[in-house]
């Protein structure tokens, strides 16, 4: 499987390593809200087709990237940075 | 002595003899022969027993598929088992035996087996192993009992246990266009493409390109089809942008249009040319693939298809035509299809007599009819062989009449006199790349066969991998495909003309004559026709649980001949079409593969070392290392004649009174920077950093998102923008990663950049009560009294005029120092506080003592933050602010944290003066016969010296409130029980008025 980090280009996935479901929303820092804690720490999809996660470019340039990949058949539609594209709450 | 080299003919040098050896005795063949050809043209007919029934077995084919000629290739003390007689190529001084006989070939003992025929079907294991449910053999007690029998009377040849001196290659290619099969349709793909500018790789398992045009006997552009693969490969031989790879298998289709292949380098030869592997690993990242990968010919099953002399219709052929070997004098043919006749012609002209051929077609057609004439072979249409005879080789066959649409014999059995029975049951395309690249099969009913499914990767199949047999076909597809993949257009350029033999690419739909006697499906595993059906009886219904059951198609030929044939079968038993039963997904290999390839140089011990700047100096002192992940660290410094524990005690004792060192490098470092680095920590820590003075360190711990325990360290903050964070040493890696994510995914509006620093500075650790006279003793530009350095102060200045950063904080419990220095002046500072210290009693000390120190403090590292512990277990709750949120805050409060039972942190004192074990448990009443109830565990142990006492940490249920209680160890593992109290993880100077001086 290749990946294209946007800085480094098509790198083997060996380069990087998983992290985790793209779709998690991290509640406010001081939410209450257990439930929303919950899902977010420990709801994950798990869709038969296209799956949006993160990955880091941990052998190269330590960017997160967010993929978008086919769990079926591996083909990666669409790479681009983490940053800034995440549905995070706690930003200002 | 029937087969025989024919005295023309054939693609092989005679006039190099070449010597070799099988079963001990000597051989010689030809250049160009394999061990199947060149032992054929010796007359030998019997090449190994099978795995079940130790039935005596000949050669089956000529290729890849071969199911029968198993053998064991010996290098030296190397054996490689397995290896198909068909595909190695013969040289000098090759050595082979044959396989799974005892004690030789021709007289095995093992083929006694054949009179148990009922008890060995299918699912024998099963049935005859499962035990009674109670009793001396009950469940698979009998099965244990007996399989080391079995398995020496099973199987295949038999692995050595010599370690492999050969060296092997990973190679990492790249190219627009992978051709895979290097017949017509491969050859013309890859001169295609290569003629658009393409890179092109073309691979070819065989020792020489050109697939079936070496012996289809046809003729491509005038010229026998054999020379004109020669000119084509010759032209692409010229070009810079082709790589020819024979002796190359394709064997795994991956994502992304990565395949793997293994290229036989050297194992033809006698001994590899300086600087060669015995076998390269290529991982092939295609553009797009070609997949010309031919197709196989299929067995008929029939009793007594498996004697010596029954051989595949083409094999005989290729014998012939390739290697001047004629598998028989007196040659019987039996087909359901029309390329047996060509095979027939070809065997005529090469000088056997063609005594029959038996077509389960009653409609033969003209075209057939006139090649069966040419032959001068008796045609008997509408007849079936139902029964062969002879012992190690064939003498002759009978036949009866047959009804291919239902099946049905009838009439007098006829006996033929023949030394070769040749058969043809269909062409099955080889779609196992296209299967594995994902995606179904698709049957056809006119080819009876399953053709290669829509490409669900960049793949273009070309030639009779899609089931265009013919080899104009072939070469038509082949252009095709190499111009597609290349980008090119179509062409409609003249394409070579092919003179063939005509034929019906269509066989009849009979896979199977219905007779009394063993007919086998898959010849490697010894998988009969009935044994598919008892299968279906006993409930089997699934293609999946059939294969599983039966192990039809599981052996080193993994199905290549017997996959369609065993189909059939199961789907006539259930009354099914062959598409409604469905058949298996191929999977990689696509032929077996050598551990040693895929490990290629990366063999031994491949973790990398991590040594610390001070490494060759604790080694040249008498450190003994220690592995702590992938980093050396010492354990102890040991003094002649003494034991471990005697040495850390004597370190520990000896810091305590005086002073101790310890190289303290391998803890994580990370730079902190940015405008907003303290809100960043504020926010990963548990407690409060944005209010930390610049020039102080702060003992901070993190948490998880789930709320649990992750890891501590102190953080010193240098400037008002600019943090120093030490982790633990095993978490380094995953503080820097969590910190990282955290910035860049989750708040990337932080202004911080967090750096890995921790191979550049180099840390000594020197602690105890002469501690702070060493430091003054050696360090210049700033003082180290304790208005200028209070508890958890930092300042910088100067050891042996190299500058140094020094914080007070301890680990030990004693006044201590950490001097950070330049990594590459790490042993020169190191040296000169030893030299400062020596007068004062300084000692170095390692691990065991640093630990040994931190028990007696009751600190906590890995063994305690084990994933599972929370900061409250750990009694760290006074770091947990109420000020702000952190990562963790929101779940370190759950129900099932918070709860009074949990395991906590508690000390451990043995009252029976003996040591301790991590892992042993506590137990409220000791029962050493049936140890239960555990209350808790043992994470870290030692002797005091301080306490002068057998002490450890301990994770207790309710641990705080057995403060004082005593209970019991118990580790049956080795055999530990005893008394103990519980008392508080603080066992040495609980108030700390040591450290704080």
């Amino acid at each position: 499987m290749l990946i294209t980090c946007p800085y480094c280009g098509p790198r083997d996935v060996i380069e990087f390593t998983y992290q985790g479901d793209g779709n998690r929303e991290r509640p406010q820092p001081a939410s209450q809200n257990l439930d929303a804690w919950n899902a977010y720490v420990y709801d994950r999809l798990n869709p038969a087709g296209d799956h949006n996660e993160i990955w880091q470019h941990s052998g190269g340039c330590r960017a997160h990237l967010r993929v978008v990949r086919n769990t079926l058949t591996h083909e990666i539609r669409s790479t681009t940075f983490a940053r800034g594209g995440h549905k995070a709450e706690g930003r200002s | 002595m029937s087969p025989r080299r024919a005295e023309t003919g054939g693609r092989i040098d005679r006039l190099r003899t070449i010597r070799f050896t099988f079963d001990g005795a000597p051989y010689t063949g030809h250049a160009g022969d394999t061990l199947a050809s060149a032992l054929l043209a010796n007359g030998v007919t019997l090449f190994g027993r099978s795995f079940k029934y130790h039935r005596p077995r000949g050669l089956l084919a000529a290729g890849v598929e071969e199911p029968n000629a198993l053998v064991t290739v010996l290098r030296g003390e190397v054996r490689e088992p397995n290896i198909a007689a068909t595909m190695v190529e013969i040289y000098d001084g090759l050595v082979a035996d044959s396989q799974n006989r005892t004690p030789s070939l021709a007289w095995d003992i093992g083929a006694m087996n054949q009179l148990g025929g009922k008890i060995l079907s299918a699912g024998f294991y099963y049935k005859t192993f499962m035990g009674p449910v109670i009793g001396p053999l009950k469940g698979t007690r009998f099965w244990m009992f007996c399989e080391h029998f079995i398995r020496r009377a099973a199987g295949l040849g038999k692995a050595g246990t010599a370690p492999d001196p050969a060296r092997y290659e990973r190679m990492n290619a790249f190219c627009d266009v992978l051709v895979v099969g290097s017949g017509p349709a491969g050859l013309m793909a890859a001169k295609a493409a290569a003629d658009q500018g393409a890179r092109v790789i073309l691979a070819d398992l065989e020792a020489n390109f050109g697939g079936s045009a070496n012996w289809s006997g046809e003729t491509i552009d005038g010229m026998p089809a054999a020379d004109w693969t020669q000119r084509m490969v010759g032209q692409l031989e010229g070009n810079d942008n082709v790589r020819l790879l024979p002796r190359t298998t394709v064997w795994g289709y991956y994502d992304g249009n990565t395949l793997a292949a293994l290229e036989r380098v050297t194992d033809h030869k006698e001994a590899p040319a300086k600087g060669e592997p015995r076998q390269r690993y290529w991982a092939i990242r295609a553009g797009t693939v070609v997949l010309a990968t031919g197709s196989f010919e299929r067995p008929l099953v029939f009793p007594g298809n498996d004697r010596p002399g029954v051989m595949l219709a083409h094999a005989a052929e290729r014998y012939v035509n390739e290697y001047g070997v004629l598998p028989g004098q007196r040659i019987a043919l039996f087909t359901n299809n029309d390329s047996a006749y060509r095979s027939a012609f070809a065997l005529k002209k090469a000088g056997a007599a063609i005594v029959a051929i038996v077509d389960v077609r009653s409609d033969v057609s003209n075209e057939m009819r006139r090649l069966a004439s040419e032959a001068e072979a008796e045609l008997l249409a509408g007849h079936a062989v139902v029964a062969t005879e002879g012992g190690k080789a064939l003498t002759g066959l009978k036949v009866q009449r047959f009804d291919a649409r239902s099946g049905a014999l009838s009439g007098d059995e006829r006996s033929i006199h023949a030394d070769s029975l040749l058969m043809s049951g269909g062409w099955s395309p080889t779609i196992h790349l296209a299967s594995q690249a994902g995606a179904k099969a698709e049957w056809d009913p006119a080819r009876q066969a399953f053709l290669p499914p829509k490409p669900t990767q960049r793949w273009i199949g070309a030639g009779a991998f899609t089931g265009s047999f013919s080899t104009a076909e072939a070469i038509a597809e082949g252009r095709a495909a190499g111009l597609q993949a290349a980008g090119g257009t179509a062409s409609s350029a003249p394409l070579p003309i092919v003179e063939a033999a005509p034929g019906d690419p269509d066989p009849a739909p009979v896979f199977e004559i219905k007779a009394k006697g063993k007919s086998f499906v898959d010849f490697q595993h010894d998988v009969t026709a009935e044994d598919v059906r008892l299968a279906h009886r006993e409930g089997f219904v699934s293609v999946e649980h059939l294969k599983r059951y039966t192990t039809l198609g599981m052996a080193t030929d993994q199905g290549k001949n017997s996959n369609l044939p065993g189909l059939a079968i199961m789907a006539e038993a259930l009354g099914k079409s062959i598409p409604e039963v469905g058949t298996t997904r191929f999977r990689p290999p696509y032929t077996a593969v050598s551990i040693g390839s895929l490990a290629a140089e990366r063999f031994g011990d491949l973790k990398p070392e991590r040594l610390t700047p001070m490494h060759d100096w604790h080694i040249a002192n008498g450190a003994t290392m220690y592995s702590a992940g992938l980093w050396y660290r010492p354990m102890i410094y040991g003094l002649a004649g003494e034991t471990v524990e005697q040495a850390y005690v004597r370190e520990a004792k000896a810091t305590r009174e005086s002073a101790g060192i310890v190289d303290v490098s391998t803890l994580g470092k990370i730079a902190v920077q940015g405008l907003d680095a303290a809100e960043f920590l504020d926010r990963v820590y548990t407690n409060m950093f944005s209010t930390l003075a610049v020039g102080k360190a702060r003992y901070g711990l993190m948490l998880r998102e789930d709320g649990l325990a992750f890891d501590d360290g102190t953080t010193w903050r240098l400037g008002d923008q600019e943090f120093l964070m030490t982790t633990t040493t095993a978490n380094a890696g995953k503080v820097m990663q969590h910190l990282e994510y955290f910035l860049d995914v989750i708040w990337p509006e932080l202004k911080v950049t967090v750096t890995s620093v921790t191979d550049e500075w180099a840390g000594a650790a020197i602690g105890g009560p002469k501690a702070r006279a060493i430091l003054a003793a050696c360090v210049t530009g700033t003082a180290v009294d304790n208005a200028t350095l209070p508890f958890m102060g930092i300042v910088h200045g100067q050891i042996a005029g190299v500058p140094v950063m020094i914080c007070r904080l301890s680990f030990s419990g004693e006044m201590a120092f950490e001097v950070y220095s330049g990594a590459g002046y790490g042993t020169r500072v190191w040296e000169a506080l030893i030299e400062a210290g020596t007068p004062f009693g300084l000692v170095t000390y390692g691990l065991e003592a640093l630990g040994t120190m931190r028990i007696e403090k009751g600190h906590v590292t890995g063994a305690e933050i084990d994933g599972r512990t929370t900061a409250r277990d750990l009694h760290l709750d006074w770091m947990l602010s109420k000020k702000k949120p952190f990562i963790g805050s929101a779940m370190m409060d759950r129900e099932g944290l918070v709860a009074n039972d949990r395991l906590q942190l508690v000390g451990l004192i043995a009252l029976d003066n003996r040591p301790l074990n991590g892992g042993g448990h506590v137990v409220e009443k000791l029962d050493e016969a049936n140890p239960h109830d555990s209350l808790g565990h043992i994470t870290a142990c030692c002797y005091s010296p301080a306490l002068g006492k057998y002490i450890a940490l301990a994770l207790v249920e309710g641990g705080k409130a057995r403060h004082g209680t005593r209970a019991f160890v118990s580790d049956p593992l080795r055999n530990r029980f005893g008394p103990i109290e519980i008392v508080s993880n603080h066992f040495y100077d609980p108030d700390g008025s040591r450290m704080h001086g």
